[in-house]
């Protein structure tokens, strides 16, 4: 017969951690707005033996704007990254990320800290993680670690966070005004769709100079990524036509996407190269001049 | 695990397993059925309820996340007798057809109009672009929240305006 | 006047207030949840099944084909498919096997401790594989072949200037209604109840009969709940299904429940039949067609359902709306291992209607004329014939429903506006359009083999309760024939109801199906509504001593020489209470002179045609080959709209699933195997998806409908893919002839 489920909807941080500690071999699911992990349960895909109900832990849901960060619990939800103008002001790739999630329904519950944990490649906050550089803080009874949010995942749907560590807080560098971010997400539909392939970006123009450029995507690879070597190629160099076209076939080499039930490799790759030059042209065009 | 809760305005208090689903809990244990299910994974929406004012599906939750909430379900937003103006509209304009999506399409749209009561229609369809209909197109769906909005906001004004009560 | 007013539907309050009752809304008392075990395999031969001995069986129902008391068969039109499967398997997720128990979790529980050993077989899974794969089917794996022929073939392509060939191709659609199929079987002593979810209780009563071996209908009684979407997919898939739950309950002793998840629903239930069309069209330099040679293939799945007749409707409908006096149809419907596949709003017209528009789109292209030009050359008019030799005498519309929706979209300028954007542009626009029709009613003589009936009832408060079997599935049934009785009597439709659909109480008006419920059934309804004012004024007369002349029925009262003697509420309520008129009712009566030859395929193919022209306009990001239909026109002639604001809601919704069915939804299936199960994967389009709708009501009065009214229900399925599919040409400059449209398949067109 079905075996009972250990569960747990602890009062304070402390509780979680030891639940966490106690039941570190049954593999416990954490579980925040269960956007993610309700469906599972409710298909059958997974059936946890240990769950963890985080949802009310006020530790886990706040928000503080620093001078050169912000660091957000990982109980954020999407709404709140959608509405909360300290998001919008300092990191509003975030914002725009959040609002390209599921529906309504979906942002009120679908959390920062769950989209990370989820570990899908098409997660659709994560590529804007991979641009700040986000640090993620994770705690465990034993106490804290930061990990840079890109060497997080070690592989698809896997990563370094161990079976006894949570998510504690996510450390977002801010963004600078001179930075230019850009967001584009293709999904099979306008709402409630996984991404196809998503890109975010930051970028920063003077003299006609691409002095920075970081490229995140997501749905192309095993985990989101950093597109490296477009980076790379892109760094430093003068923004004209020869170098958006180059960087559109350098970005080939720094994804591997598959063929899968929502699209194919080959889209995959052809709208990863129209989307980056599409920004790359946009960018030129509006730093004409400077 | 004991729940203390507020379901459609009455404090509640259920003994139900934690891991219950809420979608389970207001159809079997509250025989409140007006709540749907239609798929079981957060993407029809025709579960849409209202916790603390804000819509979720109610497929998606468990019951020990509504500890301490307030849950509005469509039995909750329908007056003890007729219907609210954004229900009449539904009727009028042709926003229904079969009405399993209605109740949570209702749920949605409240939770829309609570928070903005001058929706444009681009506003309207993201509101509900979590609420799939099959019937009608969604076309005469968007006309009756519309409609509701401008009979709310109407109704807001004569408030305003009304002499104080004598 | 009730008629073409937009009263407030019969159903709105409890849809909205949510107190409506659905089948998963109702229990009963000791009640168990039924599942099913399916099999796993495309096609193969059930050699053991393994119960595991360490679970304790005695706490669950098992029901396997030799519980089953009568005939394993479920009755439609070929004696081909089980209810579960003995030896043979046909099809992945084949019923084998069903589970009853306290509760759902425990039945699929008991579930996953059954093994069924099998021995696979070959299988065909493929329909370009059908005719030379396994035998599975008869002598050649058809479940029908339909043949068409008018004129002289030869001679059209002889006399063309031009000959254009090409083969279209359509996918598997899901009617997606967003209640999951359920039903509720309650057993009794040698009678069974069902509730359920579903568009024809009757033919559940039909399926039911032979497979519990019970002889008198009345012994299966099927009661219609509020019915959350059927869109055909809830017209002969609850046959099995309450079939299943039958045998639960009749074994069990208890109610059982058996609703569906969504992937079971996904996995499981009947779909659109995809279609391989192949067109050869003879034409004059003009555009006159002179020549239309027509090849489908359906591909039926496992099982004959109803594939042969939506391989008919296809077929009379795949020659479309235009004059041509030279035409070859031939139609097949294959066997496969695939789940069968069936009734889908529609039903068969869609694939050759989508096939034939993108047809006369080359015809245009080949001859350098706008799309529009062909379509205003060759479109029928009063006197033209279809493709049965059917002479068309009246309501024929396709002129007005050209040029009403030609100006109501401004096609004409966008059109060339749209051709002449920079080829630069990042966002290419495009407008495109088809004209369609879709026959009202079942085929040829299918109405008089029904021989439906509908009956009005006078309660004791004066009310007058309507009973049909007519279901009620969100089309606003209820609502209109309230609206007919109303009209007919002069009274008000507050005072008409419907009786409900319970077959021990109600007639067999035949199934909702086939557009037929507003203009044969309304028709029904109507002219019982006649035949009680007659009634009545008659009883009246007699008690007033008078003539029947001199009493008239007007504005709800009865007037003797224009002197008001009762009302109409009053007099139904004497009659009721004293033996005088109190019911009518009313049979089928086939209209003289219509022919129909059901092996040649000649004649009267439907009482009446509707018609219609839609025009999309997209949007496509040459980027991201997004594809965004940003508005959508549509003209559309029902005859006479009964409730404007129903048959805008019809237009639209019918729309948005030809919308959906042209861009993005997609059933997956790999070796007879459905990949996108769930609601995630297996897409509908969102509010956000849905483009803004003009709609246009076209009124071309039927003589033969009630109040000049015809079918609406499939028309607006017909025309939305190939108008979507016309403007992603337009837009891209690439033809598309397969759907859905992908931002795949653009990619791969523009970048060969």
């Amino acid at each position: 017969m079905t075996t009972e489920v250990e569960f747990c909807a602890p009062k304070n941080l402390a509780e979680a951690l030891e639940f966490l500690a106690l039941n570190r071999d049954k593999k416990t699911w954490i579980l925040a707005g269960g956007t993610d992990i309700m469906p599972a349960i409710n298909s059958r895909q997974i059936s946890p033996l240990a769950v963890l109900d985080i949802w009310g832990l006020r530790e886990l849901r706040i928000l503080e704007q620093h001078q050169r960060h912000l660091t957000l619990g990982p109980l954020t939800t999407f709404s709140e990254m959608m509405q909360d103008p300290r998001i919008g002001q300092t990191v509003p790739l975030l914002r725009e990320a959040a609002q390209s999630v599921g529906a309504v329904q979906i942002q009120n519950r679908g959390t920062l800290g769950g989209n990370i944990a989820n570990a899908s490649p098409a997660g659709d906050v994560l590529p804007v993680l991979a641009v700040h550089n986000a640090v993620l803080e994770l705690r465990s009874a034993k106490g804290s670690r930061n990990v840079e949010f890109n060497a997080f995942y070690s592989g698809y749907k896997q990563s370094v966070l161990k079976p006894d560590e949570l998510i504690y807080r996510i450390h977002v560098p801010i963004q600078w005004p001179q930075q230019i971010p850009y967001w584009r997400k293709l999904g099979t539909r306008q709402a409630q769709a996984i991404s196809k392939v998503a890109i975010a970006a930051i970028a920063e123009v003077r003299g006609g100079i691409l002095q920075d450029i970081r490229i995140g995507l997501g749905a192309v690879a095993p985990t989101v990524v950093r597109a490296k070597k477009t980076e790379d190629t892109l760094r430093g160099r003068r923004l004209d036509n020869r170098l958006i076209q180059a960087a559109g076939e350098i970005i080939q080499s720094d994804i591997c996407p598959i063929d899968d039930i929502r699209s194919t490799a080959r889209f995959r790759r052809r709208t990863t190269t129209n989307i980056l030059r599409r920004f790359l042209s946009d960018l030129k065009l509006a730093h004409r001049g400077m | 695990m004991k729940i203390d809760c507020t379901i459609n305005g009455s404090p509640t208090v259920l003994d139900v397993s934690p891991m219950r689903r809420l979608i389970d809990l207001l159809r079997e244990e509250m025989k409140l059925t007006g709540t749907k299910e239609g798929c079981g994974e957060g993407e029809c929406g025709a579960c849409t309820v209202l916790i603390d004012g804000e819509a979720v599906n109610s497929c998606l939750v468990i019951a020990s996340q509504i500890q301490g909430r307030q849950v509005v379900t469509i039995e909750g937003l329908t007056p003890r007798s007729g219907l609210t103006p954004l229900q009449e509209s539904f009727v009028r304009k042709g926003g229904l057809q079969c009405g399993i999506c209605t109740p949570g399409m209702i749920v949605a749209a409240r939770a829309l109009l609570d928070k903005n009561l001058e929706p444009d229609a681009l506003e309207i369809r993201t509101a509900i672009a979590g609420n799939l209909c099959r019937c009608t197109g969604y076309h005469r769906i968007v006309d009756s929240i519309l409609e509701a909005a401008e009979l709310e906001r109407s109704r807001l004004s004569l408030v305003d305006t009304a002499p104080p009560d004598l | 006047m009730s008629i073409g007013v937009n009263v407030p539907r019969k159903d709105g309050q409890s849809k909205v207030n949510g107190q409506a009752a659905y089948v998963d809304d109702l229990s009963f008392d000791g009640m168990l949840y039924g599942v099913t075990l399916r099999s796993q395999i495309p096609h193969g031969k059930i050699r053991a099944i393994q119960f595991d001995p360490k679970f304790d069986w005695s706490s669950v129902v098992v029901v396997d084909h030799s519980d089953i008391p009568g005939q394993n068969i479920v009755t439609l039109i070929q004696r081909d498919q089980p209810f579960l499967a003995a030896q043979l398997i046909r099809h992945v997720n084949e019923p084998i096997l069903l589970i009853a128990a306290t509760s759902r979790k425990k039945a699929m529980e008991a579930r996953t401790r059954i093994e069924i050993i099998v021995d696979e077989l070959p299988s065909v899974t493929n329909l370009e594989k059908a005719a030379t794969g396994v035998r599975l089917y008869g002598e050649d794996n058809l479940f029908k072949e339909i043949h068409i022929e008018k004129g002289d073939l030869p001679r059209g392509f002889a006399e063309a200037d031009y000959i254009v060939e090409r083969t279209y191709k359509t996918g598997l659609q899901e009617q997606m209604y967003i209640e999951p199929q359920g039903v509720i079987a309650v057993p009794g002593k040698d009678r069974i109840s069902i509730y359920g979810s579903l568009q024809c209780p009757h033919y559940v009563v039909k399926a039911l009969l032979p497979l519990l071996s019970f002889s008198h209908p009345d012994q299966v009684q099927v009661i219609q709940m509020v019915t959350g979407g059927g869109f055909g997919g809830k017209e002969e898939y609850p046959n099995l299904l309450a079939g299943h739950a039958a045998l639960l309950a009749m074994k069990s002793e208890c109610p059982v429940k058996m609703v569906y998840d969504r992937a079971e629903d996904i996995l499981a239930t009947t779909k659109r039949h995809p279609s391989i069309i192949r067109h050869k069209t003879g034409l004059k330099s003009d555009g006159t067609l002179t020549a239309l040679a027509i090849e489908i293939d359906f591909d039926g799945g496992a099982y004959a359902t109803l594939s042969e007749v939506v391989l008919s409707r296809g077929c009379i409908h795949a020659a479309g709306p235009y004059r041509c006096e030279n035409i070859d149809i031939v139609g097949r419907a294959w066997a496969t291992n695939n789940p069968p596949n069936g009734a889908f709003r529609g039903f068969g017209a869609p694939q050759t209607c989508f096939a034939l528009e993108r047809q006369i789109d080359l015809v245009a292209k080949t001859l350098g004329i706008d799309p529009l030009e062909v379509r205003r050359r060759n479109a029928m008019e009063p006197g033209d014939s279809t493709a049965t030799g059917q002479v068309l005498t009246e309501s024929v519309a396709t002129h007005k429903c050209l040029e009403q929706a030609v100006k109501a979209s401004d096609y004409i300028r966008k059109r060339s506006e749209y051709s002449k954007l920079l080829p630069k542009a990042r966002i290419r626009r495009g407008i495109g359009l088809s004209l369609f029709f879709h026959g009202s009613g079942f085929t040829g003589d299918g109405e008089n083999r029904i021989r439906g009936r509908a009956g009005l009832q006078v309660t004791p408060d004066g009310f007058i309760e309507i009973l049909t079997s007519s279901t009620d599935i969100g089309q606003g049934t209820e609502t209109i024939f309230a609206q007919m009785v109303a009209e007919e009597l002069g009274i008000p439709v507050d005072l008409c109801r419907n009786a409900g659909v319970d077959t021990n109480r109600v007639p067999d008006s035949g199934p909702t199906v086939a557009s037929r419920t507003c203009m044969i059934v309304g028709d029904l309804v109507r002219s019982a509504a006649a035949q009680l004012r007659e009634d009545l004024i008659k009883w009246l007369a007699e008690l007033e001593n008078c003539n029947a002349e001199q009493i008239t029925l007007v504005g709800g009262c009865f007037l003797l020489s224009g002197q008001r003697v009762a009302s109409f509420q009053d007099l139904a309520k004497r009659a009721c209470s004293e033996g005088g008129p109190a019911s009518a009712s009313k049979t089928y009566v086939q209209p003289e002179g219509l022919e129909w030859d059901e092996k040649t395929y000649q004649g009267q193919a439907y009482p009446v045609f509707s018609w219609g022209c839609d025009v999309a306009e997209v949007e496509i990001d040459l980027d991201t080959y997004e594809i965004s239909v940003t508005r959508f026109t549509a003209a559309q002639d029902v005859g006479k709209a009964i409730h404007p604001v129903m048959v805008m809601g019809q237009i639209e919704g019918g729309s948005l699933q030809a919308i959906g069915y042209a861009t993005m939804e997609e059933v997956l299936q790999k070796n007879g195997w459905i990949e996108n199960h769930r609601m995630t994967n297996c897409l509908i389009p969102t509010a956000l998806d849905a483009p803004a709708f003009e709609t246009h009501i076209i009124e071309e009065p039927f003589s033969g409908g009630p109040f000049g009214a015809k079918g609406v229900g499939e028309l607006p399925t017909d025309g939305g893919a190939p108008a979507v599919a016309a403007a992603i040409d337009h837009a891209t400059g690439q033809r598309f002839d397969e759907i859905p449209v992908t931002p795949e398949k653009i990619e791969l067109a523009l970048n060969p």
